[in-house]
């Protein structure tokens, strides 16, 4: 699969990011980069840092040292809505859906941000007003129809099984068709089917859009199978990266995940 | 029952979005609106133009413009009082200053300024939320009212501290002043609200709707998206507010006349504005009509029937309706925080389905 796909040059380059909450170093000098096309993972145990690397990454946590780069631009802090509208979107571990609102709307303010018709058209609807939604309906229509959610286009998320809602949620961040996506552990708590469903979309993102894909993922098995590369994340250090087989066979990612005695005084 | 939608197929996205999407729908509300604009004007009368269907409108009004705020995008406002208030005396210092202005205009300018205000006031609501955001607006509503019963020049310095609004006339008919005929008053404020809860209901579903809601729902997750917070909360604060002032132009000049700041914007009339929201529904647009026409009847049939029928006393009356209006409140909030509109919802999708149960 990788083999078709044409992975290109560095689209986001993590360099020396340090992030500490008072005494918690929840990230210390970590250094990776992502290429073009590519599905690249962010594993290790709980608490490692990994939700944080990401948060790092779309502005909503500002790392004391070092900094990113993406497409090019060089920063440190960048505010969540300023990277969404440079083309990051993402998921988060604990669903972050509008509850209130239905699927399709949920979907609908993914491509918020690519509106800019102002309040005078949109309060008499009909002209431009009209046009946008509608052009913006159907490239969301697309998403749903591309995430088989057709069914609950007009239901409200909060109603909807947690499977679901999972996949509304890629929906929305879809929906902004994003040059980068981050999936905070996308297949959290899914069975066996959804987790091959939501296998299959992941892929078919970063095959048929050329999506380049960040994830954070527990479960090895699925990891090892979607990911060209893999970053290995422990109390905040990184411990490896390199293709699926370079890390399974990395010793201090075995004894990471075996368990053996940490010596993390510096 | 005829309250179907089989055979009724959407064949594009514009029908389906399209306001009343269901031909029934579309059906009763038109009947609403010709009785309303083509009958009700000619049986009009003093009492049903001032004890209910004026008020109703003005309120209808306020209430559309709180529910922006407080349904749409989850900002608690208790300075809705402060807000008219601001309408008011906008209208009234335009109005005595620019006599020649066409008094639309001198309306929809009030709004105007009452938006930029309530963007002011707004600008907490970027650092702090829920309860102590209440707050905050609580201040606005009590120091507006200070500041137009303090300041001579928003009075014209009258020695009554009084305003009283000019007769003015709309195509030949006198819609101010105590020379108005009630049917010109109506229509006046007929037509404000039916355009206004069009741009309304075509605000709220498009883009910067969504923006509300998303801010509402999960403000994170909303800035993670790209909403920018203070865009969408202070757009929330300035359209609410233009809504509310427009209502305060119109509660002083076509209904009242007359206003004094402490008695006609005090706190009761935030909390009867925010009554009406809870009550006829938190993010609906039909639920600010449902409330307002619940708040603006209810006192009066209780009056009727139980001063008029039983006999009791009016003080008794009263405080049987506010008692009833506070159990009201608290049922709703408790067992159907989408109010009087979700119930209307839930009886349309009973009535689709009849004779099934489910
Ligand atoms: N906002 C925060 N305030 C304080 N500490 C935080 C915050 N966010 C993360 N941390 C701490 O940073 C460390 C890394 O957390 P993070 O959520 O990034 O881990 P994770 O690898 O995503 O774990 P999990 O697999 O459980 O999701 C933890 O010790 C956590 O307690
Ligand atoms: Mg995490």
């Amino acid at each position: 699969m990788s083999l078709k796909r044409n992975i290109g040059d560095t689209i986001l380059a993590v360099d020396q990011i340090s992030l500490s909450f008072g005494g918690v170093k929840a990230l210390s000098n970590i250094s990776f980069s992502v290429n073009e096309h590519e599905v690249f993972a962010i594993i290790g145990p709980n608490g490692a840092g990994k939700s944080s690397m990401l948060n790092c990454i779309n502005g909503f946590y500002h790392p004391q040292e070092g900094t990113i780069t993406f497409k090019g631009n060089t920063r440190r802090h960048v505010s969540p809505s300023e990277a969404a509208r440079e083309g990051i979107a993402r998921t988060f571990q604990n669903i972050a859906l509008f509850k209130g609102m239905t699927t399709l709307d949920n979907i609908m303010t993914g491509r918020n941000t690519k509106m800019n018709k102002g309040i005078f058209w949109q309060a008499l609807r009909f002209g431009p007003a009209e046009k946008e939604e509608i052009e913006h309906r159907a490239v969301v229509e697309k998403v749903i129809d591309f995430l088989e959610i057709e069914a609950i286009r007009k239901t409200a998320v909060g109603t909807l099984p947690y499977g679901l809602q999972k996949r509304v949620e890629l929906g929305r961040a879809l929906a902004a068709e994003p040059d980068l996506l981050l999936l905070d552990e996308p297949m959290a708590g899914m069975n066996i089917e959804e987790k091959q469903d939501m296998c299959r979309f992941i892929l078919d993102v970063n095959d048929e859009f050329g999506t380049t894909i960040v994830l954070i993922e527990h479960d090895m098995g699925v990891v090892m199978d979607i990911s060209d590369r893999v970053v290995v994340l422990d109390y905040g250090k990184k411990l490896a990266d390199g293709t699926p087989d370079e890390v399974r066979n990395n010793q201090a990612v075995i004894d990471a995940y075996l368990g053996v005695a940490h010596d993390d005084e510096e | 029952m005829f309250y179907r939608e089989a055979g009724q197929f959407k064949t594009s996205y514009k029908a389906d979005q399209a306001i009343f999407s269901i031909t029934q729908d579309r059906f009763i509300v038109g009947l609403f609106l010709v009785v309303a604009f083509g009958v009700v004007p000619f049986l009009i009368n003093d009492y049903w133009a001032n004890a209910i269907l004026i008020q109703f409108l003005v309120y209808a009004m306020a209430a559309l413009g709180l529910n922006i705020l407080t349904g749409y995008c989850g900002q608690v406002s208790l300075g809705t009082g402060g807000f008219m208030a601001v309408g008011a005396y906008a209208s009234y210092k335009l109005v005595t200053s620019f006599p020649e202005l066409n008094f639309i205009l001198i309306i929809l300018l009030s709004g105007g300024i009452t938006a930029a205000v309530g963007m002011v006031f707004g600008l907490p609501s970027l650092r702090i939320k829920g309860f102590y955001l209440a707050v905050a607006t609580l201040a606005a509503q009590f120091f507006l009212v200070w500041l137009f019963n303090k300041v001579g020049w928003f009075f014209n310095y009258s020695p009554t501290g009084m305003i009283v609004s000019p007769p003015r006339e709309m195509f030949g008919y006198l819609i101010t002043g105590a020379e108005a005929q009630p049917g010109a008053r109506y229509l006046f404020c007929l037509s404000f609200v039916t355009i206004f809860a069009l741009a309304a209901k075509n605000i709220t579903r498009g883009r910067i709707g969504r923006s509300w809601m998303a801010i509402r729902d999960m403000d994170i997750a909303a800035e993670l998206i790209g909403i920018r917070p203070l865009e969408a909360k202070l757009s929330a604060f300035a359209v609410s507010s233009f809504y509310i002032g427009i209502a305060g132009a119109l509660y002083f000049n076509v209904w009242l006349g007359t206003a004094e700041p402490t008695e006609a914007f005090d706190i009761n009339q935030s909390f009867f504005v925010l009554f009406i929201v809870i009550i006829g529904g938190l993010g609906s647009i039909l639920g600010s009509f449902l409330g307002a026409a619940f708040m603006v009847l209810a006192p009066i049939g209780i009056k009727n029937l139980m001063v008029g029928v039983l006999g009791f006393d009016v003080s008794v009356a009263k405080h049987v309706e506010l008692m009833m209006i506070g159990t009201l409140i608290i049922l709703f909030l408790i067992v159907e925080p989408h109010g009087m509109a979700r119930l209307w919802q839930i009886l349309k999708e009973k009535l689709r389905r009849w004779p099934f149960p489910y």
